[in-house]
């Protein structure tokens, strides 16, 4: 497998650019914007002195690219900030909170992936037949449901899977904090079990629309395929049908969908937000919910950031996987990357 | 879809001439469009949706159902004759208050494209056209790293930072935060198109006749991207009022007792429990056929300015 | 000894506007080890006819009439499982863009290794797939072959994606070979060299090749005999020399004049008019809209092939009295 390395060392420079622009953006929004962050912490009664104090703490008397360092040395050296709401150190709630939603997003990544590929090179092979249409209304309607509406119907009707794990049932040790994961690896298997129904629901209900919109990509990649010349030589060449579809067919129709799929692994992460307030899962997005409503500037900082850090990593992930795909994109040097 | 545009076409035609091949060109257009039946559904539902939107202070069964006096008698009624609909946990007939949301939701959208579209796109077609200069590589900078986080985080934060700490979130901010979230999508798309159209032939000509920047990036450029634009401009339809409704659903949508799709959802969520299925049910109901509705529509633009041999 | 014999094939595709009845009674032999044309303009057929005989159909292609026998066997009612069998060892096809007959996302290696392991009885481990794929590289004339088998498509050139192809085609036909319009996408100095490397591999092996083509003049050094094809049917057939400098069917005649020559005589005129309409052909002879000498039979019934020469046959009322 031949790789440009220049190729990875630009998606790579281009990803760190893009995280030091964001945390830019997000310190100028927190700082720029209106409001008083001292006044914020301390309430509007507290005295002279001790804003002058705070003031100088947080660095809030010099000129701003420097408070801009002092933040960034923040970040690295774990001092986030103290959350409005709980109010310890945003980096302490972070720990606390993110391994739940990462489990969940992971799983909704997966359910995504997993059902929509082979959903769209069924109805691709199966052009303008029953399947094929049946797929296709099926996933104009899944597009058009916001996650948080399935969520709402499916929490209903299984109300009973709130939460990561049924109440009364031990959660497992902690290792990682996914509590499918940290069940498995214990061997608390009936944990295990519980924890992959509790995620399901909510996972099912943020991968809807990306599955109906990859099924979709998919299918249409596929037909696209089939009529090319390359799968007529394939077919001539006495090449086993099984080959061509999984091999011949699937490569090269995957490209757009990987594509896509970066810009849906965005909206996972977006809509995680609502579907966990639903469904009490009690993780990272739910917190960033509770820090936006209550004006938790530091919580809300770190939320951010923190999205935009799993969106650059997701992307760097998926142009990798897309570079494997496609020869012609990782080989040839491109004047205008 | 390539277009050169025919610089030398005689603009000193007929006027009868040019509303010919007018009419001619846009009745194309429409055939490409109509081959799909399902994009005249799309049209339809967008234009009903605009209608009940436009005409509801006249058309709705219960006039006083947005802003009237609760009526604590004929709360949370199940859907009946009277009340297809049902009515809310104010006596509010449902019909009639999700014929209302209508309008918030389209004022919404309205807002939101109006402000971004124009100057996305124009951002799009300098940094297109002007691509490998430093200027173009500081918008798209900029552009990329709007979208690295997703649109519905940025509005919400955004909102968050705009609301003063003492008042209440509303609207406005959800408006302009979905707004300052959104530009940034149109200026990549129109530069990704931009950037490979200027490379191409008939740009290079018109370049050697002279003609000016402006004209290149206007007459030459923009035909053939606004196939792209006008889809991505009707899919946003859905987009926007699907971002409205998430906001409204956490809070930043009308305040009580305006009627907005994302908080009568939410308010009918917390009843369901309850068995009071038809104040969610119809607002969701509501939010998936506009949404769709506005899909369909885009797929149905894309075939019209899709060069496909059938 | 008659390797293909294609009789009385007849074959409609559904479009949206209604049949298009494109074959109409194609009668053509192949021996073995024998190389033979089909001549004619884009959208005659050609294509589709070879196309039947490796059952390459698309899904919208039904074949209403006619046999088509392949080694003995009638390849029209084969078994699925027989055909991809022909395909992996006795028949195989060029295309005629060399690009798009590639995948773009796979290795040339990729490509062969996979040809190589179901062409063969035995199962084969890597090393063994490897000198077989360098051995046929070798004899399509390409040189550095494992550079070539680790290269992607994009990064060959138009006449070495060519090579890759013959090479490829050889691996699975021992014997019949189509090649259809292997030359028209290279520039003619490539397609020259290519078609000297396909006479002299096919020429080693005895294998028997259906060249197609609209170039008379790839032809006449490629083939010992020629069919002429207009609108979906067979027109003249006979010995390429035999058909160049007696052609006796006003098509032939108009094809053959239309061809500039070095030895002067201008710029030819071409052939006025276009092809039938598929929709609705003419019952009688389909060329009778462009044809000069049409007469009042010409729309009856078509004109069945009247021999004209030794091994000589045509299609035109113009030879009626003669026997066919």
């Amino acid at each position: 497998m031949k790789w440009n390395w220049g190729f990875i060392l630009r998606r790579l420079a281009y990803s760190v650019l893009a995280l030091v622009g964001l945390s830019i953006l997000v310190f100028a929004i927190a700082r720029v914007l209106p409001g008083d962050p001292v006044r914020l912490a301390l309430g509007p009664h507290a005295s002279a002195s001790a804003v002058f104090q705070l003031r100088i703490q947080l660095h809030l008397n010099q000129p701003i690219w420097l408070q801009y360092i002092y933040w960034i040395e923040g970040i690295f050296t774990g001092n986030w900030g103290i959350s409005l709401f709980t109010h310890r150190n945003v980096l302490t709630d972070v720990e606390a909170f993110l391994p739940a939603t990462l489990e969940l997003l992971i799983a909704a990544a997966a359910i995504d992936i997993l059902i929509a590929v082979p959903l769209g090179v069924i109805a691709g092979r199966r052009e303008n037949t029953v399947v094929d249409n049946a797929v296709r209304v099926l996933s104009y309607v899944g597009i058009a449901i916001p996650s948080f509406v399935v969520a709402i119907f499916l929490q209903h009707f299984f109300p009973s899977y709130v939460g990561q794990l049924s109440p009364g049932v031990q959660p497992p040790p902690h290792i990682t904090g996914l509590a499918f994961l940290d069940a498995l690896v214990t061997a608390h298997f009936s944990t295990a079990w519980n924890a992959l129904l509790h995620i399901i629901p909510p996972a099912f209900a943020l991968a809807l629309g990306p599955i109906a919109q990859e099924a979709r990509i998919m299918r249409s990649s596929v037909v696209e395929n089939l009529g090319r010349d390359y799968t007529v030589a394939e077919i001539s060449r006495g090449l086993p049908e099984r080959v061509i579809t999984l091999k011949y067919l699937m490569k090269p129709s995957l490209i757009p969908t990987i594509t896509i799929y970066a810009l849906d692994i965005s909206s996972l992460i977006a809509n995680a937000f609502l579907v966990e307030l639903i469904f009490n899962w009690g993780g990272f997005s739910q917190y960033g919910l509770n820090a936006i409503l209550s004006k938790d500037l530091n919580a809300i900082v770190a939320v951010v950031m923190i999205a935009g850090v799993l969106f650059v990593i997701s992307n760097f992930l998926v142009d990798l996987t897309v570079g494997y795909l496609d020869p012609r994109i990782r080989l040839q040097s491109r004047s205008d990357e | 879809m390539k277009v050169a545009d025919s610089g030398a076409a005689p603009s000193k035609a007929s006027g009868s001439l040019q509303r010919r091949t007018r009419r001619q060109t846009l009745s194309r257009y429409w055939y490409k469009f109509k081959r799909n039946k399902i994009s005249i559904v799309g049209l339809g539902v967008v234009l009903a949706v605009i209608a009940i939107a436009l005409l509801s202070p006249w058309i709705v069964p219960y006039p006083g159902a947005a802003f009237g006096p609760p009526n604590f008698a004929k709360m949370n009624q199940a859907p009946s004759p009277t009340h297809p609909f049902g009515t809310d946990e104010f006596g509010r007939d449902e019909l009639s208050r999700v014929m209302y949301a209508f309008r918030y939701s389209l004022m919404l959208v309205g807002v939101v494209l109006g402000i971004t579209v124009i100057p996305g796109v124009l951002l799009g077609l300098v940094a297109g056209y002007y691509a490998g200069r430093w200027h173009s590589s500081l918008i798209m900078l900029l552009a990329n790293i709007f979208v690295a986080v997703p649109p519905l985080l940025l509005a919400l934060s955004i909102a968050t930072e705009l609301t003063p700490l003492n008042s209440s979130p509303d609207i406005l901010t959800a408006m302009v935060a979905v707004t300052l979230a959104w530009w940034p999508w149109y200026t990549r798309l129109v530069y990704s198109t931009a950037s490979s159209i200027r490379n191409e032939d008939f740009v290079k000509a018109a370049e050697l006749t002279g003609a000016s920047s402006t004209h290149i990036m206007f007459k030459e450029i923009l035909p053939n991207i606004l196939g792209s634009v006008l889809t991505k401009v009707s899919l946003d339809g859905g987009w926007v009022i699907l971002i409205g409704a998430a906001l409204s659903f956490v809070g930043f949508g009308a305040p009580s007792p305006t009627p907005d799709l994302g908080t009568m959802l939410s308010n009918g969520a917390t009843d369901l429990p309850g068995g009071v299925w038809w104040t969610t049910l119809f607002p969701a109901m509501a939010i998936v056929a506009v949404i769709l509705g506005f899909n369909l529509l885009g797929d149905g633009i894309n075939d019209m300015f899709s060069s496909g041999i059938k | 000894m008659t390797l293909l014999e294609i009789r009385g094939l007849r074959l409609e595709y559904k479009v949206y506007e209604g049949q298009l009845k494109v074959l109409r009674d194609i009668n053509i032999s192949l021996d073995k080890g024998e190389r033979i044309g089909i001549i004619g303009e884009s959208a005659c057929g050609k294509t589709s006819t070879v196309k039947v005989v490796m059952r390459l159909l698309a899904h919208n292609a039904t074949i209403t009439g006619g046999s088509i026998t392949y080694k003995g066997q009638e390849v029209l009612s084969l078994p699925q499982k027989r055909v991809t069998q022909l395909r992996r060892r006795s028949m195989s096809m060029i295309f005629q863009d060399p690009s798009s007959a590639l995948n773009p996302v796979f290795t040339i290696r990729q490509h062969m290794y996979d040809i190589i392991r179901y062409a063969s009885e035995v199962s084969l481990n890597h090393a063994e797939m490897e000198s077989k794929a360098v051995d046929y590289l070798r004899q399509a004339a390409l040189p550095e072959p494992k550079r070539i088998l680790d290269s992607y498509p994009f990064q060959l050139s138009g006449g070495m994606k060519q090579r890759v192809n013959i090479a490829m085609a050889l691996i699975s036909s021992n014997d019949l070979l189509i090649a259809d319009e292997p030359g028209t996408s290279l520039d003619v100095t490539i397609e020259d060299q290519i078609m000297r490397l396909l006479k002299q591999v096919v020429v080693e092996r005895g294998i028997s090749v259906i060249l197609i083509t609209h170039a008379l003049g790839t032809v006449k050094h490629f083939v010992e005999r020629i069919y002429v094809m207009y609108a979906g049917t067979i027109v003249e057939e006979g010995p390429t020399d035999e058909v160049f400098r007696n052609p006796k069917h006003p098509y032939t005649k108009m094809l053959i004049d239309s061809v500039p020559k070095l030895t002067g005589g201008g710029v030819p005129e071409g052939i006025l008019g276009q092809v039938p309409s598929y929709l609705e052909p003419p019952v009688g002879c389909r060329f009778i809209t462009r044809c000069p000498h049409r007469m009042k039979v010409c729309e009856g019934e078509m004109p069945p092939l009247y021999k004209v020469g030794e091994g000589h046959v045509a299609a035109c009322y113009l030879h009626e009295g003669a026997s066919t």
